[in-house]
């Protein structure tokens, strides 16, 4: 294995390098070097650095390379860094960088590894290791499955920490005293004298001297921002209309631009009639684009009404064109040894154990779904002759750039891609049609800048949606204990989809996203059996916050639930003696705590539910209480309990956790995205309504950190809500609901 | 036609169809108010039409009249918040952050009318502004926060 370390220690080699009037200092790719085009005015060799930290006359800029959706991103990547730099964030500049293979992503690819989270093997380990292999090769810049602290944790603060112990030994020089004789503090190296010297002017000279690379992480008792409760740095201009997304930039010169394309995803446009389009007011172009049209006119509403009336003929979608047909195709799937994809778990004997005896045997089904985050997709390109400049919000920076490089036919190095701030995302952002739409009309107007939106409608029936899935559940109950369980899960590949779109390529071999958040759950049943099957390619479909944990959380924590009320147990106790984590264990040991499980029944018409689920590495457990009112479901309250190893911001993790059990119990009340002559039918948010305030419950969270590994949080609390959920409405009302949303059979406040 | 945002008078030529939303976004530049849905089915465009939080995805350029208008940009500014704004700093309400233009306008409006709402009163009028993200706990408690302020002072 001495090859897998050598590569470890490669990603954590970090350096510095000069640029004008300052320094900076990065990941530092030895062997390979991977050209940075934040430094595309250093000599040569000298670009092996990816930066995280700047420095020079005019201060400090931390970079922060993932990108910030609303999770947090930007304030956290930046804490890492000041916390071993020992500048305070609000002091520095914020900027994304320009995207670079050098910031690629290895913890989301460990997502990955055929072991569950809990098994902390060598085995485990060093395959998750590798994983950051095939991160580096393929360039994964990319941001998703809650990776970005368990990415960063040590390597942005060992960015930190060696420039600020080069900056010292730089004073050290210049003032003749040893490096370990000075200090620092907020942004200044402090002499033995008490003189102070700010970074910025050291900034020249350090970049002159060896990195010193050989530094000491504080200890936490040292933490001065992290883990303590602090406010995000995003915050006061969220709250005063001046935080800038894409959509709200101007680039000058620029036009507006709206596409309708086929409602059939992927399907061609056969022909169009733009008469009438082309005579309204502001209207300068309508062209006909890959699957669509494109209107260009003055302003965003005149373009889209212009688009409105444009008459269109569209070629058939290629997937069946209703959701019973999409569905009756899964259905097909599950069971059938011929669409078998992987069965990661089978343990004991299933089959024996359901030969005889009493079998429990039920259904579920999940529907596919919407990202629908508040801000619309958008893009700004201006496309010239030599370059070709795009400003978005996205999750896949470099995806974008070289699908933008293959149509505009530029090298990659003249694509620009300058990462906005997202107005919500949950996944959808990991696509970009609308960038390459955008760059398409673009470059018809070659030298002037087109901001291209989606409408609403535009956006919800042109998504590539959170797979729907059917499961088959059986199991056996012996002596009031949980004996067998099996779980049998059919849905579409969701990563040969995406991939598929991001990379021209398919992957072969088994799609683990199948069955991730069922097969992996750290339970030990005596017959215990999980089996993914794969339907084929229908509509497109991606990653949707939390992606295969979704459905599979309320796959396995419901067919567990009815088990358990079976067998006669107690839902909790049951689970606590079925566990085999340690961690996990104790978050459900303290979710019973908080939520006073033991105590006193709720009463009439009150039901509790309790409900677990791991993903992303973070065991998530809930207790929900409803009341059953005049023939509705009352949300009361809700108790969560995660364990992410390490809390570095419990004001952002709280937020983090409710937002994703409320994202969870929204879409499980009342969303999906259904079909009819290839077209999604819900457009606009009357018709996928989510929660809203009149229906928020109570919240108590509760973080503990037990767990070894240290942890991102944007998606463990999505799984276990709906479950959760499922689970009290069957305790207050006796019905137990096992396909979402619940609103087709049960009503809501 | 001359419209009057955040105290200061607009001359503009568009047609009076067009909502609001768009003559501030792409013809003056005032970006706060966000679209999301065109529908009034979300709040994130919210403003105030002579103090009254309304949708300006829904209300045509045309029929504003001599009525004016506030967007965040004029309910408080970075260096002197609004006191809604104020509590949502304090409880960290945004996530990110796209319909907090609308929530902190339809709220400022809610406690300009009624300074003390119920919580019945707040879930009424908090009621049409979306959020994906889920803020709305801190939503919720932001607003007590900020009516609890305004008896204060």
């Amino acid at each position: 294995m001495g090859r897998l370390r050598t590569i470890t220690r490669r990603t954590f080699l970090i350096g510095s390098a000069a640029v004008a009037g300052g320094v900076v200092f990065g990941t530092y790719l030895a062997k390979r070097p991977i050209k940075n085009p934040l430094l595309a005015d250093l000599q040569e060799g000298e670009a092996a650095i990816t930066p995280y930290v700047k420095i020079d006359a005019t201060g400090v800029t931390l970079i922060t390379p993932r990108a910030d959706k609303g999770q947090g991103a930007y304030t956290m990547q930046a804490r890492l860094i000041a916390e071993e730099l020992d500048i305070d964030p609000a002091n520095a500049n914020l900027t994304p960088g320009m995207p670079g293979p050098a910031y690629y992503n290895g913890a989301v690819m460990e997502e990955g590894v055929p072991f569950p989270a809990y098994d902390q093997s060598a085995m485990a380990e060093n395959v998750r290791k590798f994983m950051h292999v095939p991160a580096k090769l393929f360039a994964m810049q990319m941001t998703g499955g809650s990776s970005t602290v368990p990415d960063g944790f040590v390597k942005m603060r060992m960015a930190g920490a060696i420039a600020r112990e080069t900056l010292k030994e730089t004073a050290a020089q210049q003032n003749g005293v040893a490096r370990d004789q000075l200090n620092t503090e907020d942004g200044y190296v402090v002499l033995p004298n008490g003189t102070r010297i700010p970074y910025t002017e050291l900034a020249s000279a350090a970049a002159t001297i060896e990195p010193i690379t050989d530094v000491q992480l504080r200890p936490k008792s040292d933490w001065r921002f992290l883990g303590k409760p602090t406010q995000r740095l995003d915050m006061p201009a969220k709250c005063t209309g001046t935080e800038k997304y894409g959509i709200d930039l101007t680039i000058e010169g620029m036009v507006h631009a709206a596409v309708r394309a086929n409602p059939g995803i992927g399907a061609e446009l056969k022909s169009f009639d733009a008469a009438a389009a082309e005579s309204m007011r502001g209207v300068q172009k309508v062209l006909p684009i890959k699957n669509g049209v494109a209107v260009i006119a003055d302003n965003t509403w005149r373009a889209w009404r212009a688009a409105n009336a444009i008459d269109i003929t569209w070629a058939a979608g290629p997937y069946p064109a209703s959701t019973d047909e999409i569905f009756k195709q899964i259905e097909q799937v599950v069971d059938s040894e011929e669409h078998r994809d992987h069965r990661q778990r089978d343990e004991g004997d299933v089959k024996a154990a359901l030969d005889d005896g009493d079998i429990f045997e039920a259904v579920y089904k999940v529907p596919y779904l919407a990202h629908a985050p508040m801000e619309p997709m958008n893009a700004i390109v201006l496309v010239t002759d030599e370059q070709c400049e795009i400003w978005t919000g996205t999750q896949i920076p470099l995806f974008v750039r070289d699908h933008a490089a293959e149509l505009t036919g530029l090298d990659k190095d003249k694509v620009f891609v300058y990462v906005q701030p997202m107005g919500g995302s949950f996944g959808h952002k990991l696509e970009d049609t609308h960038v390459i739409q955008a760059v398409e009309i673009a470059m018809a107007i070659k030298g002037t800048a087109v901001k291209l939106v989606w409408s609403r409608e535009e956006d919800m029936t042109h998504d590539y949606l959170r797979p729907g899935a059917i499961a088959k559940g059986r199991g056996k109950v012996v002596d009031g204990k949980v004996d067998t369980l099996d779980l049998s899960v059919g849905q579409s590949a969701l990563m040969a989809d995406w991939f598929g779109r991001l990379m021209g390529i398919t992957i072969p071999g088994p799609d683990a996203t199948i069955t991730t958040g069922s097969w992996d759950q750290p339970f030990a049943i005596p017959n215990y059996r999980v089996t993914g099957y794969r339907a084929p390619t229908m509509v497109p479909i991606s990653s949707w916050r939390s992606v295969g944990a979704s459905g599979n959380g309320f796959f396995h924590d419901s067919l567990l639930d009815e088990l358990i009320h079976k067998a006669g147990a107690d839902p909790l106790a049951e689970r606590i003696r079925l566990c085999l984590d340690d961690t996990s264990r104790k978050v459900l040991e303290k979710v019973g705590e908080i939520s006073d499980w033991d105590g006193p029944s709720l009463g009439e018409n009150r039901g509790r539910g309790v409900s677990f689920c791991l993903s992303f590495g973070v065991p998530c457990a809930i207790v929900t209480e409803v009341t059953h009112t005049e023939g509705r479901i009352k949300i009361d309250k809700v108790f969560v309990v995660v364990d992410v190893g390490e809390v570095l911001d419990p004001v952002n993790l709280e937020a983090q956790v409710f937002g994703g059990v409320i994202f969870g119990m929204a879409h499980a009340m009342n969303c999906e995205t259904t079909f009819e002559n290839h077209g999604a039918q819900q457009n606009n948010y009357h018709a996928f309504r989510g929660m809203r305030l009149y229906q928020v419950p109570e919240f108590e969270v509760v973080a503990l950190s037990n767990a070894k590994k240290i942890r991102g949080i944007g998606e463990p609390g999505v799984p276990p809500s709906a479950p959760s959920l499922g689970n009290a409405i069957f305790a207050a009302t006796g019905q137990r609901i096992r396909e979402l949303p619940f609103n087709k059979q049960i009503d809501f406040v | 036609m001359e419209i009057t945002v955040n105290d200061n008078a607009y001359t503009i030529d568009v047609e009076p169809e067009m909502p609001l939303l768009w003559v501030l976004r792409d013809e003056l530049g005032i970006t706060g108010p966000k679209y999301g849905c065109g529908i009034a089915q979300c709040g994130a465009c919210t403003v105030h039409v002579n103090g009254y939080a309304m949708r300006s995805c829904q209300l045509a350029v045309g029929d504003l009249g001599n009525r004016e208008v506030r967007t965040i940009e004029g309910l408080g500014t970075p260096d002197s918040m609004h006191i809604v704004q104020e509590a949502w700093i304090e409880h960290q309400v945004a996530q990110c952050g796209y319909c907090q233009s609308g929530q902190i306008m339809q709220a400022a409006s809610l406690l300009s009318t009624n300074p003390n709402p119920s919580d019945e009163q707040i879930d009424a009028a908090m009621s049409g502004n979306l959020c994906r993200c889920g803020t709305y706990p801190r939503i919720r408690t932001a607003v007590k926060a900020a009516a609890k302020k305004l008896q204060g002072s």
